[in-house]
């Protein structure tokens, strides 16, 4: 109110000269980040197939069509949404629950902490060829072997039950890192309410149902918002365990985009499959973000 | 002066590809070549040392790959004129269609090169308009390999001309699951190159094909059910598990491993199975032709890898230098000298083929160069059909198509969809896309 002229004139003049100084970068990050979105709506209103050169010129909303009508592509929307749904009710339930067990006090607890977080640092291909070959393979693989060793027939995993093994080796990629932050949490828990109401009479049922599980909400919100993000993309799995089959029993959205476009060079399809993908993840980020906020506002 | 000198000799050095200071840096190139890390492959890069010893003005830049990325990589690059490749190595798929497209340079060999000992069917493979566009470094047909062993115990001998009738019995006899023996091994592993391979063949001799005139998929007809019925009931019968994800290499480790009964495949594993090092059944390994079925003629197999210079290289000549030495009688022999006779590049040349000292050391010779000279894939399927290539067609979408059906076929193997619900899905699927591109309304 009482701030000199003065001072009422430069931040207008510090403003403008501010904008000149942030334009460079501003331009790069827009270079940067609009080119790529503009040439994949351009290219998904083409005809454009690498192998095939004699098909060229608009396609109007064709691209779109193909794959809209494709009853691949609806069977890689129902198992994007199972893989993500899966993975998250494995690794933020069993996650919560170790997280609980890890902070008790028992012999080795540090080695076995460290052994519960490692998987998250194993490479996605590297880990993906682990199970597939080590693991569960039918003839050479350790559980294989296991199951003849009490006689029975071992079960064919990547064929008989390929999403679901997807799904099993992502959430022991992902369930590490939800360990990690939830067991911060718990122990961001203040011992003397846990104490207070042992001394009440609650048992551990109803300490974890009324105490800790109300305490984790936050962190938990940010598990699934941030494994949400990660898990809509997931390909290296899939491509080296089960390369999106049998059929497209595992082919999720990311694998049916790169399978277009690599395997069948279908350029335009490809950057129609990649205009839908971006806006599913805008919906999903939408919602998760509305969460999210409304759970920090507290 | 001297500096100038010097500064062009560090700059020569340093763009020894482009090679444009000093007149003298003119005369030297570098080759980028891209190949597939198949065996015969990595012998002919361990060997390059020769050529380049002879050509001191060449220098090789080698990009191995395995062979899904290799498709990958040099299919982008050539069609979007990147020009990273001074050689590519390509399939007999993609020579006809990329030499239609001006992708590919022609390759005029010199007289000395021998053109005419190419056998016939696999230079016609790689011939249009009566000029060549690549030259061929392998070729393959297809086979039954099988285990005299285990036919022994059974009491059973294999005919000189198989039925798939009688395959399929031979492999219920033959099969012993609680000792990890399988009667039949067959590339479950989707793809164009890898199952449907096999499945274009099978279905071929079973009277069936993919496209009938005017382009209509004839994918859910009588003859692809039979075709497909008969490989999904014998890989479920006594098949190993998890053959969805068995390819060829997987599939020659099982049965060098002593896995297999039977197995019908590539003719190039041969070399590899009755060879002691990598095989150990290498003295129990029986052959015989690829079985018929119901229709019993009809296509069988022939691939040839192949060393092509596309069209955006600045070194024509050189590559010219380079692929010549590599497919020619020299280096067969060089091959031989180095690594033995078992392990030159097959399937290319009459005089390998009449060499005395390959057909000890290979007692599956002539067998293969029979087969590969009756493999047809110009021949006639049972209806008359559209396209040429004996275990594909030859149409550019016909890797999209392929990879797709392939999927599909894997389902089916693995019990996910019955045979008829695949095959419907794999024909509305090729109808998708043959109208997407163009070839019907």
């Amino acid at each position: 109110m009482n701030a000199p002229p003065a001072a009422h004139a430069t931040p207008k003049k510090a403003r403008s000269a501010g904008f000149a100084l942030l334009a460079p970068a501003v331009t790069i990050l827009l270079v940067w980040s609009i080119v790529p979105l503009v040439l994949t709506l351009w290219y998904s209103f083409r005809n454009y197939n690498l192998v095939d050169p004699t098909l060229h010129g608009f396609a109007g909303v064709n691209n779109y069509w193909y794959l809209l009508t494709d009853p691949d592509f609806l069977r890689s929307l129902l198992n994007t949404a199972i893989l993500v749904g899966g993975v998250l009710v494995v690794s933020v339930g069993g996650g919560t629950l170790l997280a609980v067990l890890y902070d008790q006090e028992f012999i080795g607890r540090g080695i076995a902490r460290v052994l519960a977080i490692s998987p998250f640092f194993v490479m996605p291909t590297v880990s993906a060829l682990v199970w597939k070959n080590l693991m569960l393979h039918p003839i050479y693989g350790v559980y294989s072997w296991m199951m003849r060793a009490v006689g029975l027939t071992p079960i064919d995993w990547l064929q008989r039950f390929p999403m679901a093994t997807v799904m099993m080796i992502v959430a022991w990629e992902w369930l590490p890192f939800a360990i990690l932050i939830l067991l911060t949490a718990v122990q961001s828990l203040d011992s003397e309410q846990k104490e207070a109401a042992r001394m009440d009479g609650a048992g551990p049922i109803a300490r974890f149902r009324y105490i800790i599980l109300p305490h984790l909400s936050r962190a938990i919100t940010v598990v699934v918002m941030i494994e949400t993000i990660y898990l809509l993309t997931i390909f290296a799995e899939i491509s080296v365990t089960t390369a999106g089959g049998p059929g497209v029993a595992s082919t999720n959205l990311a694998f049916l985009i790169y399978s277009r476009a690599l395997l069948q060079f279908d350029v335009g399809g490809a950057s129609a499959g990649g205009v839908i993908a971006i806006i599913i993840a805008n919906i999903v980020a939408a919602f998760l973000v509305r969460a999210v906020a409304r759970n920090l506002e507290v | 002066m001297s500096r100038f000198t010097s500064f062009c000799r560090t700059t020569a050095l340093a763009v020894l590809a482009t090679g444009t200071c000093l007149s003298a840096a003119h005369a030297d190139s570098t080759l980028t070549i891209a190949t597939v890390n198949n065996g015969d492959m990595i012998i002919m890069r361990q060997l390059s040392g020769e050529f380049e010893k002879a050509h001191p003005g060449i220098h090789l830049n080698w990009v191995t790959l395995e062979e899904n990325v290799l498709r990958q990589r040099v299919t982008t690059d050539i069609a979007t004129g990147a020009g990273q490749f001074d050689i590519m190595t390509i399939g007999n798929y993609e020579v006809p269609i990329w030499a239609k497209q001006k992708w590919l340079a022609e390759v005029q060999p010199a007289a000395d090169y021998d053109v005419n000992d190419i056998l016939p069917a696999v230079r016609a493979g790689l011939t249009v308009n009566d000029r060549i566009y690549a030259l061929p470094f392998y070729a393959e047909s297809v086979m039954t390999y099988y285990r005299t062993d285990l036919f022994k115990k059974a009491g059973i001998t294999m005919p000189e001309a198989p039925t798939y009738e009688q395959i399929r019995q031979y492999a219920d006899k033959i099969t012993d699951k609680s000792n990890q023996v399988y009667g039949m091994c067959l590339r479950g592993k989707p793809g164009w190159g890898e199952n449907m391979a096999y499945v274009t063949s099978l279905v071929n001799t079973f009277g069936g094909q993919w496209f009938g005139m005017g382009w209509k998929p004839m994918l859910d007809s009588a003859a692809w059910k039979s075709a497909i019925n008969w490989y999904v009931s014998i890989l479920n019968a006594d098949g190993p598990p998890g053959a969805t994800s068995n390819g060829f290499n997987e599939n020659l480790a099982l049965f060098a491993s002593g896995h297999c009964g039977m197995w019908i495949d590539s003719t190039v594993a041969g070399g590899m199975l009755f060879d002691p090092k990598q095989s150990q059944v290498a003295s129990k390994v029986g052959f015989a032709p690829v079985p018929k079925g119901s229709f019993g003629k009809g296509p069988t197999w022939l691939w040839s890898w192949n060393l092509a210079i596309p069209a955006s290289s600045k070194h024509t000549q050189d590559a010219q230098t380079f692929i010549t030495w590599a497919t020619s009688k020299e280096y067969v022999q060089l091959v031989a000298k180095q690594k033995g006779w078992v392990a030159v590049p097959a399937g290319t040349r009459q005089s390998t083929y009449d060499n005395a000292d390959y057909k000890k050391a290979a007692p599956f010779a002539s067998f293969v160069l029979n087969a590969i000279n009756t493999a047809d894939p110009n021949g006639q399927t049972a209806q008359p059909r559209p396209y040429g290539g004996a275990q594909f067609v030859g149409i550019p979408q016909f890797q999209a198509i392929g990879t797709q059906v392939g999927q599909t076929i894997a389902a089916a193997l693995s019990g996910q969809m019955q045979v008829d619900q695949a095959l419907a899905a794999a024909q509305s699927s090729t109808t998708r896309t043959m109208r997407q591109s163009g070839y019907t309304h």
